[in-house]
Protein backbone atom coordinates (compact mmCIF):
# COMPACT_ATOMS: atom_id res chain seq x y z
CA UNK A 1 0.00 0.00 0.00
CA UNK A 2 1.04 3.44 -0.96
CA UNK A 3 -1.42 5.37 -0.08
CA UNK A 4 -0.16 7.17 2.81
CA UNK A 5 1.34 10.36 1.35
CA UNK A 6 -1.40 10.94 -0.91
CA UNK A 7 -4.32 10.10 1.19
CA UNK A 8 -3.13 12.62 3.88
CA UNK A 9 -4.56 15.35 1.09
CA UNK A 10 -8.08 14.24 0.30
CA UNK A 11 -9.56 15.96 -2.58
CA UNK A 12 -12.50 18.77 -1.67
CA UNK A 13 -12.48 22.21 -1.50
CA UNK A 14 -12.78 22.94 2.35
CA UNK A 15 -15.05 25.39 3.97
CA UNK A 16 -16.60 25.37 7.30
CA UNK A 17 -19.08 22.61 8.11
CA UNK A 18 -22.05 25.62 8.60
CA UNK A 19 -25.63 24.68 10.33
CA UNK A 20 -27.38 24.95 7.56
CA UNK A 21 -25.34 23.35 5.03
CA UNK A 22 -25.20 19.99 8.11
CA UNK A 23 -29.30 20.47 8.15
CA UNK A 24 -29.30 20.35 4.44
CA UNK A 25 -27.07 17.26 4.11
CA UNK A 26 -29.23 14.94 6.87
CA UNK A 27 -32.87 16.20 5.55
CA UNK A 28 -31.61 15.26 2.07
CA UNK A 29 -30.22 11.58 3.47
CA UNK A 30 -33.37 11.12 4.99
CA UNK A 31 -35.68 12.28 2.36
CA UNK A 32 -34.08 10.10 -0.07
CA UNK A 33 -34.08 7.42 2.76
CA UNK A 34 -37.94 7.43 3.27
CA UNK A 35 -39.20 8.24 -0.23
CA UNK A 36 -37.10 4.57 -1.03
CA UNK A 37 -38.97 2.88 1.80
CA UNK A 38 -42.11 0.43 0.76
CA UNK A 39 -43.98 2.13 3.60
CA UNK A 40 -43.91 5.50 2.35
CA UNK A 41 -44.92 4.46 -0.97
CA UNK A 42 -47.41 2.04 0.22
CA UNK A 43 -49.15 4.76 2.36
CA UNK A 44 -49.36 7.02 -0.32
CA UNK A 45 -50.73 4.64 -2.42
CA UNK A 46 -53.28 3.73 0.14
CA UNK A 47 -54.07 7.83 0.46
CA UNK A 48 -54.45 8.45 -3.07
CA UNK A 49 -56.65 5.25 -3.31
CA UNK A 50 -58.89 6.15 -0.07
CA UNK A 51 -59.02 9.85 -1.14
CA UNK A 52 -60.91 8.82 -4.34
CA UNK A 53 -62.87 6.60 -3.02
CA UNK A 54 -63.96 8.92 -0.49
CA UNK A 55 -64.81 10.68 -3.54
CA UNK A 56 -66.73 8.76 -4.88
CA UNK A 57 -68.71 7.60 -1.63
CA UNK A 58 -69.44 11.74 -1.29
CA UNK A 59 -71.01 11.84 -4.49
CA UNK A 60 -73.14 8.77 -3.86
CA UNK A 61 -74.42 9.57 -0.85
CA UNK A 62 -75.64 12.70 -2.03
CA UNK A 63 -77.82 11.13 -5.04
CA UNK A 64 -75.07 11.42 -7.75
CA UNK A 65 -73.18 9.40 -10.20
CA UNK A 66 -69.35 9.46 -10.47
CA UNK A 67 -66.82 11.80 -8.08
CA UNK A 68 -68.85 14.43 -6.04
CA UNK A 69 -66.90 18.17 -6.20
CA UNK A 70 -64.12 19.57 -3.90
CA UNK A 71 -66.48 20.68 -0.97
CA UNK A 72 -67.64 17.47 -0.39
CA UNK A 73 -64.79 15.54 -1.03
CA UNK A 74 -63.12 17.94 1.49
CA UNK A 75 -65.66 17.20 4.18
CA UNK A 76 -65.22 13.24 3.70
CA UNK A 77 -61.06 13.37 3.52
CA UNK A 78 -60.51 15.06 7.37
CA UNK A 79 -61.77 11.51 8.57
CA UNK A 80 -59.82 9.74 6.21
CA UNK A 81 -56.56 12.32 7.33
CA UNK A 82 -56.92 11.92 10.99
CA UNK A 83 -56.73 8.05 10.13
CA UNK A 84 -54.01 8.16 7.81
CA UNK A 85 -51.31 11.01 8.09
CA UNK A 86 -50.55 10.42 11.83
CA UNK A 87 -49.73 7.05 11.71
CA UNK A 88 -47.76 7.76 8.70
CA UNK A 89 -46.07 10.44 10.58
CA UNK A 90 -45.64 8.96 13.56
CA UNK A 91 -44.20 5.68 12.33
CA UNK A 92 -42.04 7.57 10.24
CA UNK A 93 -40.59 9.86 13.12
CA UNK A 94 -40.29 6.81 15.45
CA UNK A 95 -38.00 4.77 13.34
CA UNK A 96 -35.14 7.40 12.67
CA UNK A 97 -33.83 7.74 15.55
CA UNK A 98 -33.92 4.95 17.08
CA UNK A 99 -32.95 2.81 13.91
CA UNK A 100 -30.03 4.56 13.82
CA UNK A 101 -29.17 3.68 17.23
CA UNK A 102 -29.95 0.15 16.89
CA UNK A 103 -28.02 -0.25 13.74
CA UNK A 104 -24.72 1.72 15.24
CA UNK A 105 -24.98 4.58 12.74
CA UNK A 106 -26.25 7.12 15.35
CA UNK A 107 -22.41 7.10 17.14
CA UNK A 108 -20.79 6.89 13.87
CA UNK A 109 -22.90 10.06 12.65
CA UNK A 110 -22.38 12.01 15.96
CA UNK A 111 -18.87 11.36 15.55
CA UNK A 112 -18.55 13.83 12.33
CA UNK A 113 -18.33 17.30 12.85
CA UNK A 114 -21.84 17.64 13.35
CA UNK A 115 -24.30 19.26 16.31
CA UNK A 116 -27.14 16.57 17.85
CA UNK A 117 -29.34 19.82 17.18
CA UNK A 118 -28.65 19.87 13.38
CA UNK A 119 -28.83 15.94 13.47
CA UNK A 120 -32.12 16.06 14.60
CA UNK A 121 -33.62 18.71 12.94
CA UNK A 122 -31.98 17.28 9.32
CA UNK A 123 -34.26 14.20 10.28
CA UNK A 124 -37.33 16.00 11.06
CA UNK A 125 -36.60 18.39 8.18
CA UNK A 126 -36.04 15.33 5.53
CA UNK A 127 -39.31 13.47 6.65
CA UNK A 128 -41.14 16.06 6.44
CA UNK A 129 -40.35 16.90 3.07
CA UNK A 130 -41.48 13.10 2.16
CA UNK A 131 -44.73 13.67 4.01
CA UNK A 132 -45.48 16.35 2.12
CA UNK A 133 -44.60 14.92 -1.15
CA UNK A 134 -46.89 12.19 -0.12
CA UNK A 135 -49.03 14.61 0.87
CA UNK A 136 -48.81 16.43 -2.35
CA UNK A 137 -49.47 13.00 -4.32
CA UNK A 138 -52.30 11.85 -2.50
CA UNK A 139 -54.24 15.34 -2.66
CA UNK A 140 -53.20 16.12 -6.25
CA UNK A 141 -54.50 13.18 -7.87
CA UNK A 142 -57.81 13.50 -6.30
CA UNK A 143 -57.81 17.19 -6.67
CA UNK A 144 -56.87 16.28 -10.57
CA UNK A 145 -59.53 13.96 -10.93
CA UNK A 146 -61.77 16.34 -9.23
CA UNK A 147 -60.97 19.00 -11.21
CA UNK A 148 -61.74 17.05 -14.74
CA UNK A 149 -64.91 15.62 -13.57
CA UNK A 150 -66.89 18.16 -11.96
CA UNK A 151 -64.93 21.99 -12.01
CA UNK A 152 -63.52 24.27 -9.36
CA UNK A 153 -65.85 24.74 -6.96
CA UNK A 154 -64.62 25.18 -3.76
CA UNK A 155 -61.12 24.60 -4.22
CA UNK A 156 -59.67 26.85 -2.01
CA UNK A 157 -61.23 24.72 0.87
CA UNK A 158 -59.20 21.65 -0.76
CA UNK A 159 -56.66 24.11 -0.86
CA UNK A 160 -56.67 24.73 3.11
CA UNK A 161 -57.02 20.96 3.79
CA UNK A 162 -54.09 20.31 2.86
CA UNK A 163 -52.16 22.98 4.05
CA UNK A 164 -53.99 21.71 7.39
CA UNK A 165 -53.35 18.30 6.43
CA UNK A 166 -49.44 18.98 6.79
CA UNK A 167 -49.31 20.91 9.93
CA UNK A 168 -51.03 17.85 11.43
CA UNK A 169 -48.48 15.79 9.95
CA UNK A 170 -45.59 18.00 11.10
CA UNK A 171 -47.29 17.88 15.00
CA UNK A 172 -47.29 14.15 14.85
CA UNK A 173 -44.56 13.75 13.08
CA UNK A 174 -42.64 15.65 16.29
CA UNK A 175 -44.42 13.37 18.22
CA UNK A 176 -42.84 10.23 16.33
CA UNK A 177 -39.26 11.88 16.16
CA UNK A 178 -39.64 11.92 20.40
CA UNK A 179 -40.72 8.67 20.74
CA UNK A 180 -38.09 7.94 18.74
CA UNK A 181 -34.67 9.72 21.10
CA UNK A 182 -36.57 8.16 24.01
CA UNK A 183 -37.08 4.41 22.97
CA UNK A 184 -33.79 2.43 22.67
CA UNK A 185 -35.15 0.03 20.16
CA UNK A 186 -36.54 0.65 16.84
CA UNK A 187 -39.53 -2.27 17.24
CA UNK A 188 -40.27 -0.23 20.89
CA UNK A 189 -40.25 3.06 19.13
CA UNK A 190 -42.88 2.04 16.36
CA UNK A 191 -44.88 -0.13 18.67
CA UNK A 192 -44.91 3.30 20.83
CA UNK A 193 -45.36 4.48 18.25
CA UNK A 194 -48.52 3.03 16.91
CA UNK A 195 -50.32 2.91 20.51
CA UNK A 196 -49.94 6.96 20.87
CA UNK A 197 -51.65 6.90 17.51
CA UNK A 198 -54.52 4.95 18.83
CA UNK A 199 -54.94 7.22 21.69
CA UNK A 200 -54.79 10.23 19.60
CA UNK A 201 -57.40 9.38 16.99
CA UNK A 202 -59.86 5.98 18.65
CA UNK A 203 -59.23 6.53 22.88
CA UNK A 204 -59.62 10.63 22.61
CA UNK A 205 -62.99 10.37 20.97
CA UNK A 206 -64.13 7.45 22.96
CA UNK A 207 -62.73 8.97 26.16
CA UNK A 208 -64.50 12.21 25.51
CA UNK A 209 -67.60 10.51 25.25
CA UNK A 210 -66.74 8.45 28.60
CA UNK A 211 -65.61 11.52 30.14
CA UNK A 212 -69.04 13.38 29.06
CA UNK A 213 -71.02 10.31 30.65
CA UNK A 214 -69.52 9.60 33.86
CA UNK A 215 -68.15 13.08 34.19
CA UNK A 216 -71.44 15.02 33.43
CA UNK A 217 -67.83 17.35 31.71
CA UNK A 218 -69.40 20.91 31.23
CA UNK A 219 -69.19 22.06 27.25
CA UNK A 220 -65.74 24.28 28.66
CA UNK A 221 -63.42 21.49 29.45
CA UNK A 222 -64.59 19.13 26.79
CA UNK A 223 -63.70 21.43 24.07
CA UNK A 224 -60.62 22.31 26.18
CA UNK A 225 -59.90 18.14 26.36
CA UNK A 226 -60.20 18.96 22.26
CA UNK A 227 -57.86 21.43 22.39
CA UNK A 228 -55.43 19.02 23.91
CA UNK A 229 -55.45 16.43 20.91
CA UNK A 230 -53.57 17.48 17.52
CA UNK A 231 -56.30 15.34 15.58
CA UNK A 232 -59.07 16.83 17.65
CA UNK A 233 -57.80 20.41 16.83
CA UNK A 234 -57.72 19.27 13.19
CA UNK A 235 -61.00 18.15 13.09
CA UNK A 236 -62.06 21.09 14.34
CA UNK A 237 -60.38 23.72 12.09
CA UNK A 238 -61.29 22.10 9.30
CA UNK A 239 -64.68 22.07 9.85
CA UNK A 240 -64.37 25.36 10.55
CA UNK A 241 -63.24 25.82 7.38
CA UNK A 242 -65.30 23.64 5.04
CA UNK A 243 -68.46 23.96 7.18
CA UNK A 244 -67.55 28.07 9.13
CA UNK A 245 -69.35 26.35 12.01
CA UNK A 246 -68.76 23.81 14.79
CA UNK A 247 -72.33 22.89 15.01
CA UNK A 248 -71.79 19.13 13.72
CA UNK A 249 -69.70 18.43 16.71
CA UNK A 250 -72.28 19.15 19.28
CA UNK A 251 -73.13 21.49 22.09
CA UNK A 252 -69.14 21.59 22.42
CA UNK A 253 -68.70 23.02 19.05
CA UNK A 254 -71.56 25.27 19.41
CA UNK A 255 -70.03 25.99 22.37
CA UNK A 256 -66.96 27.00 20.84
CA UNK A 257 -68.21 28.52 17.78
CA UNK A 258 -70.98 31.14 20.05
CA UNK A 259 -67.65 31.88 22.43
CA UNK A 260 -64.88 32.61 20.39
CA UNK A 261 -66.20 32.94 16.86
CA UNK A 262 -63.20 34.48 14.50
CA UNK A 263 -60.92 33.81 17.30
CA UNK A 264 -61.61 29.60 16.39
CA UNK A 265 -58.98 29.87 13.34
CA UNK A 266 -55.88 32.11 15.97
CA UNK A 267 -57.02 29.54 18.65
CA UNK A 268 -56.63 26.33 16.60
CA UNK A 269 -53.47 27.93 14.63
CA UNK A 270 -51.91 28.31 18.49
CA UNK A 271 -52.75 24.88 19.77
CA UNK A 272 -51.57 23.06 16.69
CA UNK A 273 -48.63 24.96 16.47
CA UNK A 274 -47.37 24.31 20.04
CA UNK A 275 -47.66 20.63 18.68
CA UNK A 276 -45.77 20.99 16.37
CA UNK A 277 -43.35 23.11 18.46
CA UNK A 278 -43.40 21.80 22.02
CA UNK A 279 -42.33 17.99 21.20
CA UNK A 280 -39.72 19.11 18.96
CA UNK A 281 -38.03 20.92 21.63
CA UNK A 282 -38.88 17.95 23.89
CA UNK A 283 -37.31 15.59 21.80
CA UNK A 284 -34.41 17.91 21.19
CA UNK A 285 -33.49 18.32 24.53
CA UNK A 286 -33.74 14.69 25.31
CA UNK A 287 -31.31 13.97 22.47
CA UNK A 288 -29.30 16.06 23.87
CA UNK A 289 -29.09 14.28 27.28
CA UNK A 290 -28.87 11.11 25.67
CA UNK A 291 -25.99 8.37 24.84
CA UNK A 292 -25.98 7.58 21.18
CA UNK A 293 -24.95 4.63 21.83
CA UNK B 1 -2.69 17.29 20.47
CA UNK B 2 -5.07 15.85 22.36
CA UNK B 3 -5.23 15.91 25.90
CA UNK B 4 -7.34 13.93 28.70
CA UNK B 5 -7.23 15.21 32.05
CA UNK B 6 -9.03 13.80 35.08
CA UNK B 7 -11.67 12.47 33.02
CA UNK B 8 -14.31 10.47 35.14
CA UNK B 9 -17.32 8.17 33.73
CA UNK B 10 -20.24 6.47 35.23
CA UNK B 11 -22.38 4.35 34.07
CA UNK B 12 -25.14 4.12 37.12
CA UNK B 13 -22.87 2.20 40.17
CA UNK B 14 -19.94 1.38 37.38
CA UNK B 15 -17.31 3.13 37.42
CA UNK B 16 -16.32 3.11 33.33
CA UNK B 17 -13.57 6.08 33.89
CA UNK B 18 -11.73 7.11 36.97
CA UNK B 19 -9.54 10.05 36.63
CA UNK B 20 -7.45 9.41 32.97
CA UNK B 21 -5.03 11.77 32.09
CA UNK B 22 -3.50 11.34 29.27
CA UNK B 23 -1.74 13.27 26.46
CA UNK B 24 -0.83 12.81 22.75
CA UNK B 25 1.54 14.78 20.60
CA UNK B 26 1.12 16.14 17.45
CA UNK B 27 2.39 13.06 15.42
CA UNK B 28 2.41 10.68 18.21
CA UNK B 29 0.72 7.09 18.26
CA UNK B 30 -0.74 6.26 21.23
CA UNK B 31 -2.10 2.67 21.58
CA UNK B 32 -4.69 2.17 24.61
CA UNK B 33 -4.10 -1.66 25.67
CA UNK B 34 -6.36 -3.24 28.45
CA UNK B 35 -8.50 -6.41 28.47
CA UNK B 36 -13.00 -5.69 27.55
CA UNK B 37 -14.09 -3.34 30.26
CA UNK B 38 -11.16 -1.16 31.25
CA UNK B 39 -12.43 1.91 29.58
CA UNK B 40 -10.62 1.95 26.30
CA UNK B 41 -14.17 2.48 24.35
CA UNK B 42 -15.64 4.88 26.87
CA UNK B 43 -12.22 6.90 26.56
CA UNK B 44 -12.47 6.90 23.00
CA UNK B 45 -16.34 7.98 23.07
CA UNK B 46 -15.39 10.86 25.60
CA UNK B 47 -12.71 11.73 23.18
CA UNK B 48 -15.38 12.25 20.62
CA UNK B 49 -17.34 14.11 22.79
CA UNK B 50 -20.11 11.53 22.27
CA UNK B 51 -21.04 11.07 26.15
CA UNK B 52 -21.12 13.42 28.79
CA UNK B 53 -18.21 13.34 31.19
CA UNK B 54 -17.10 14.94 34.41
CA UNK B 55 -12.96 16.40 33.40
CA UNK B 56 -11.48 17.81 30.14
CA UNK B 57 -10.88 16.69 27.19
CA UNK B 58 -9.48 18.77 24.27
CA UNK B 59 -7.89 18.33 20.34
CA UNK B 60 -5.39 21.13 19.66
CA UNK B 61 -6.69 23.27 22.88
CA UNK B 62 -10.69 22.98 21.49
CA UNK B 63 -12.33 21.33 24.34
CA UNK B 64 -14.65 18.32 23.07
CA UNK B 65 -17.83 19.08 25.45
CA UNK B 66 -18.10 23.05 24.96
CA UNK B 67 -17.53 22.64 21.13
CA UNK B 68 -18.13 19.26 20.32
CA UNK B 69 -18.95 19.79 15.99
CA UNK B 70 -15.20 22.12 16.35
CA UNK B 71 -13.15 19.54 17.93
CA UNK B 72 -14.72 16.61 16.00
CA UNK B 73 -14.04 18.44 12.63
CA UNK B 74 -10.10 17.62 13.92
CA UNK B 75 -10.45 14.10 14.00
CA UNK B 76 -11.47 11.19 11.33
CA UNK B 77 -13.28 8.18 13.52
CA UNK B 78 -12.86 4.83 12.78
CA UNK B 79 -15.12 2.60 14.66
CA UNK B 80 -15.14 -1.20 15.02
CA UNK B 81 -17.75 -2.39 12.65
CA UNK B 82 -19.19 0.10 10.30
CA UNK B 83 -23.10 0.63 10.58
CA UNK B 84 -23.65 2.46 7.77
CA UNK B 85 -26.32 3.33 5.56
CA UNK B 86 -26.39 0.22 3.47
CA UNK B 87 -28.27 1.15 0.70
CA UNK B 88 -26.49 4.17 -0.29
CA UNK B 89 -23.61 3.74 -3.49
CA UNK B 90 -20.20 4.11 -2.02
CA UNK B 91 -19.35 7.17 -4.06
CA UNK B 92 -22.72 8.78 -2.53
CA UNK B 93 -21.80 7.88 1.22
CA UNK B 94 -18.23 9.58 0.88
CA UNK B 95 -20.06 12.89 -0.79
CA UNK B 96 -22.60 13.05 2.33
CA UNK B 97 -19.48 12.50 4.90
CA UNK B 98 -17.50 15.28 2.65
CA UNK B 99 -20.19 17.66 2.74
CA UNK B 100 -20.85 17.32 6.84
CA UNK B 101 -16.97 17.83 6.76
CA UNK B 102 -17.95 21.17 4.73
CA UNK B 103 -16.18 19.95 1.55
CA UNK B 104 -17.82 21.76 -1.08
CA UNK B 105 -16.26 19.38 -3.74
CA UNK B 106 -15.22 15.68 -2.95
CA UNK B 107 -13.52 13.30 -6.06
CA UNK B 108 -14.94 10.18 -5.23
CA UNK B 109 -12.95 8.46 -7.10
CA UNK B 110 -9.47 9.70 -6.01
CA UNK B 111 -10.45 9.07 -2.13
CA UNK B 112 -11.55 5.60 -2.79
CA UNK B 113 -8.70 4.98 -4.80
CA UNK B 114 -6.35 5.63 -2.29
CA UNK B 115 -8.00 2.97 -0.17
CA UNK B 116 -7.95 0.42 -3.05
CA UNK B 117 -11.86 1.18 -3.31
CA UNK B 118 -11.52 2.24 -6.95
CA UNK B 119 -13.93 0.43 -9.36
CA UNK B 120 -16.62 0.09 -6.42
CA UNK B 121 -18.21 3.76 -6.22
CA UNK B 122 -21.65 2.71 -7.80
CA UNK B 123 -21.90 -0.26 -5.63
CA UNK B 124 -23.88 -0.47 -2.06
CA UNK B 125 -22.35 -0.08 0.87
CA UNK B 126 -23.94 -3.50 1.55
CA UNK B 127 -22.01 -5.37 -1.19
CA UNK B 128 -19.13 -4.44 0.29
CA UNK B 129 -17.24 -7.12 2.49
CA UNK B 130 -15.95 -6.30 6.19
CA UNK B 131 -12.11 -5.08 5.27
CA UNK B 132 -13.80 -3.28 2.36
CA UNK B 133 -16.24 -1.42 4.88
CA UNK B 134 -13.61 -0.81 6.76
CA UNK B 135 -11.14 0.55 4.08
CA UNK B 136 -14.74 3.14 3.36
CA UNK B 137 -14.24 4.41 6.89
CA UNK B 138 -11.06 4.77 6.54
CA UNK B 139 -11.44 6.55 3.45
CA UNK B 140 -14.43 9.06 5.02
CA UNK B 141 -12.38 9.42 8.26
CA UNK B 142 -10.13 11.13 5.91
CA UNK B 143 -12.02 13.59 4.40
CA UNK B 144 -11.35 16.95 4.84
CA UNK B 145 -7.52 15.66 5.94
CA UNK B 146 -8.11 15.82 9.87
CA UNK B 147 -4.65 15.66 11.93
CA UNK B 148 -6.06 12.95 14.49
CA UNK B 149 -7.39 9.62 13.83
CA UNK B 150 -8.91 8.10 16.14
CA UNK B 151 -9.34 4.35 16.11
CA UNK B 152 -11.70 1.54 18.23
CA UNK B 153 -10.45 -2.00 17.49
CA UNK B 154 -10.38 -1.25 13.90
CA UNK B 155 -9.18 -4.62 13.00
CA UNK B 156 -11.45 -7.08 15.41
CA UNK B 157 -14.07 -7.82 12.35
CA UNK B 158 -11.22 -8.65 9.91
CA UNK B 159 -9.68 -11.99 8.92
CA UNK B 160 -6.03 -12.27 8.82
CA UNK B 161 -5.08 -10.94 5.50
CA UNK B 162 -7.88 -7.79 5.60
CA UNK B 163 -6.19 -7.05 9.31
CA UNK B 164 -2.75 -6.80 7.81
CA UNK B 165 -3.87 -5.08 4.87
CA UNK B 166 -5.79 -2.10 7.13
CA UNK B 167 -2.76 -2.34 9.54
CA UNK B 168 -0.60 -1.30 6.27
CA UNK B 169 -2.81 1.31 5.47
CA UNK B 170 -2.39 2.94 9.20
CA UNK B 171 1.39 2.16 9.59
CA UNK B 172 1.68 4.40 6.13
CA UNK B 173 -0.39 7.23 7.94
CA UNK B 174 1.33 7.04 10.59
CA UNK B 175 4.85 7.49 9.09
CA UNK B 176 3.04 10.67 7.28
CA UNK B 177 2.68 12.59 10.39
CA UNK B 178 -0.54 11.90 11.22
CA UNK B 179 -1.42 11.65 15.19
CA UNK B 180 -3.25 8.67 16.24
CA UNK B 181 -4.99 7.37 19.13
CA UNK B 182 -6.45 3.59 19.22
CA UNK B 183 -7.72 1.07 20.90
CA UNK B 184 -7.01 -2.25 20.52
CA UNK B 185 -6.46 -5.95 21.47
CA UNK B 186 -3.96 -7.31 19.06
CA UNK B 187 -0.43 -6.95 20.88
CA UNK B 188 0.83 -7.11 16.52
CA UNK B 189 -1.01 -4.10 16.15
CA UNK B 190 0.30 -2.06 18.84
CA UNK B 191 4.04 -3.27 17.91
CA UNK B 192 4.00 -1.94 14.55
CA UNK B 193 1.53 1.64 15.02
CA UNK B 194 1.98 2.69 18.61
CA UNK B 195 4.86 4.49 19.81
CA UNK B 196 3.39 4.44 23.35
CA UNK B 197 1.15 2.27 25.05
CA UNK B 198 -1.19 3.56 27.60
CA UNK B 199 -2.26 -0.03 29.84
CA UNK B 200 -6.09 0.62 31.12
CA UNK B 201 -7.07 -1.37 34.03
CA UNK B 202 -10.79 -1.04 35.90
CA UNK B 203 -10.94 2.62 34.05
CA UNK B 204 -7.59 4.12 34.95
CA UNK B 205 -4.27 3.75 32.96
CA UNK B 206 -1.97 2.22 34.93
CA UNK B 207 0.86 3.17 33.37
CA UNK B 208 2.57 4.40 29.97
CA UNK B 209 4.84 2.32 28.08
CA UNK B 210 6.91 1.57 25.27
CA UNK B 211 4.93 -1.20 23.27
CA UNK B 212 8.16 -3.41 23.47
CA UNK B 213 7.86 -3.85 27.06
CA UNK B 214 3.77 -4.60 26.53
CA UNK B 215 3.08 -7.40 28.76
CA UNK B 216 2.07 -10.56 26.93
CA UNK B 217 3.54 -9.32 23.57
CA UNK B 218 3.82 -12.02 21.58
CA UNK B 219 7.39 -13.14 20.78
CA UNK B 220 8.61 -13.92 17.44
CA UNK B 221 10.40 -17.16 17.78
CA UNK B 222 12.93 -18.33 14.63
CA UNK B 223 14.09 -21.81 14.44
CA UNK B 224 17.69 -21.68 13.11
CA UNK B 225 19.35 -25.41 12.31
CA UNK B 226 23.43 -25.33 13.21
CA UNK B 227 25.77 -27.85 11.03
CA UNK B 228 29.05 -27.78 13.26
CA UNK B 229 32.13 -28.18 11.66
CA UNK B 230 33.30 -31.97 11.12
CA UNK B 231 35.69 -32.41 13.75
CA UNK B 232 33.51 -31.04 16.40
CA UNK B 233 30.44 -33.19 15.23
CA UNK B 234 31.07 -35.43 18.38
CA UNK B 235 30.43 -32.32 20.75
CA UNK B 236 27.31 -32.00 19.77
CA UNK B 237 25.92 -32.64 23.01
CA UNK B 238 28.02 -30.74 24.71
CA UNK B 239 27.04 -27.46 22.68
CA UNK B 240 23.29 -28.33 22.77
CA UNK B 241 24.39 -27.78 26.86
CA UNK B 242 26.21 -24.97 26.26
CA UNK B 243 22.93 -23.35 24.56
CA UNK B 244 20.33 -24.53 27.28
CA UNK B 245 22.52 -22.75 29.28
CA UNK B 246 22.37 -19.89 27.58
CA UNK B 247 18.80 -19.82 27.39
CA UNK B 248 18.44 -21.77 24.36
CA UNK B 249 15.90 -24.46 23.18
CA UNK B 250 18.38 -27.08 21.47
CA UNK B 251 18.63 -30.43 20.29
CA UNK B 252 20.11 -33.08 18.12
CA UNK B 253 18.07 -32.66 14.83
CA UNK B 254 19.92 -35.31 12.12
CA UNK B 255 23.49 -34.16 11.27
CA UNK B 256 23.04 -30.09 13.41
CA UNK B 257 21.19 -28.56 15.89
CA UNK B 258 17.70 -27.08 15.95
CA UNK B 259 17.67 -23.65 18.31
CA UNK B 260 14.93 -21.69 18.79
CA UNK B 261 15.84 -17.89 19.33
CA UNK B 262 13.82 -14.85 19.52
CA UNK B 263 13.80 -12.19 16.74
CA UNK B 264 16.66 -9.98 17.07
CA UNK B 265 18.78 -12.81 18.88
CA UNK B 266 19.54 -15.48 15.96
CA UNK B 267 23.39 -14.87 16.03
CA UNK B 268 23.84 -15.34 20.02
CA UNK B 269 23.99 -19.19 19.38
CA UNK B 270 26.61 -19.22 16.93
CA UNK B 271 28.60 -16.52 19.22
CA UNK B 272 28.42 -18.88 22.05
CA UNK B 273 29.47 -22.21 19.99
CA UNK B 274 32.46 -19.97 18.91
CA UNK B 275 33.33 -18.53 21.74
CA UNK B 276 33.32 -22.14 23.43
CA UNK B 277 35.44 -22.88 20.34
CA UNK B 278 32.67 -24.90 18.92
CA UNK B 279 33.39 -24.24 15.32
CA UNK B 280 30.27 -23.79 12.88
CA UNK B 281 30.46 -24.35 9.18
CA UNK B 282 26.83 -23.43 8.56
CA UNK B 283 23.72 -22.40 9.65
CA UNK B 284 19.95 -21.19 8.58
CA UNK B 285 16.82 -19.92 8.83
CA UNK B 286 14.06 -22.62 9.47
CA UNK B 287 10.66 -21.68 7.70
CA UNK B 288 7.59 -22.85 10.08
CA UNK B 289 6.89 -25.95 8.15
CA UNK B 290 10.57 -27.16 7.72
CA UNK B 291 10.89 -26.00 11.68
CA UNK B 292 7.78 -28.05 12.40
CA UNK B 293 8.90 -31.17 10.37
CA UNK B 294 12.35 -30.81 12.65
CA UNK B 295 10.31 -31.29 15.82
CA UNK B 296 8.21 -34.05 14.58
CA UNK B 297 12.01 -35.78 13.69
CA UNK B 298 12.02 -35.81 9.90
CA UNK B 299 15.80 -33.86 9.55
Amino acid sequence: MTLAPAIAASPGERRASTFGGNLGAMALREYREALSSRWFVLYSIAFVALGLGVSYLSAASSGAAGVSGFGRTSAGLINLVILVVPLMAMTAGAGTIASDRERGMLAYLLAQPVSRLEVLLGKYAGLAGALLTSICLGFGVCAAVLAGKGGGAGASQFGVLVGLTFMLALSTLGVGVLISVLARKASVATGTAVFAWLALVFFSDLGMMAGTLAWRMRVQSLFGMALCNPCQVFKMWSLNTVDASLDVLGPAGMYATDTFDRWLPWMFGAALGAWIVLPLCAAAMAFNRRSPI
Amino acid sequence: MIRIENVHKRFGRFTALNGVDLAVEQGESLALWGINGAGKSTLIRCVLGLIRFEGRVTICGVDVQRDGKAARALIGYVPQELGFYDDLRVADAVRFFARLRGLRRVDSGSTLGRVDLAGHERKRVRELSGGMKQRLALAISLLGDPPVLVLDEVTASLDAAGREEFVGLLGGLRSGGRTLLFASHRPEEVLSLASRVAMMKEGRVERLCAPDSLPGKPRTVHSIKIRLAPPHAGRARAAIDLLVAGGFEARMNGVGLVVRVDEHRKAIPVRLLADARIAVDDFELLSAEQASACKEGHP
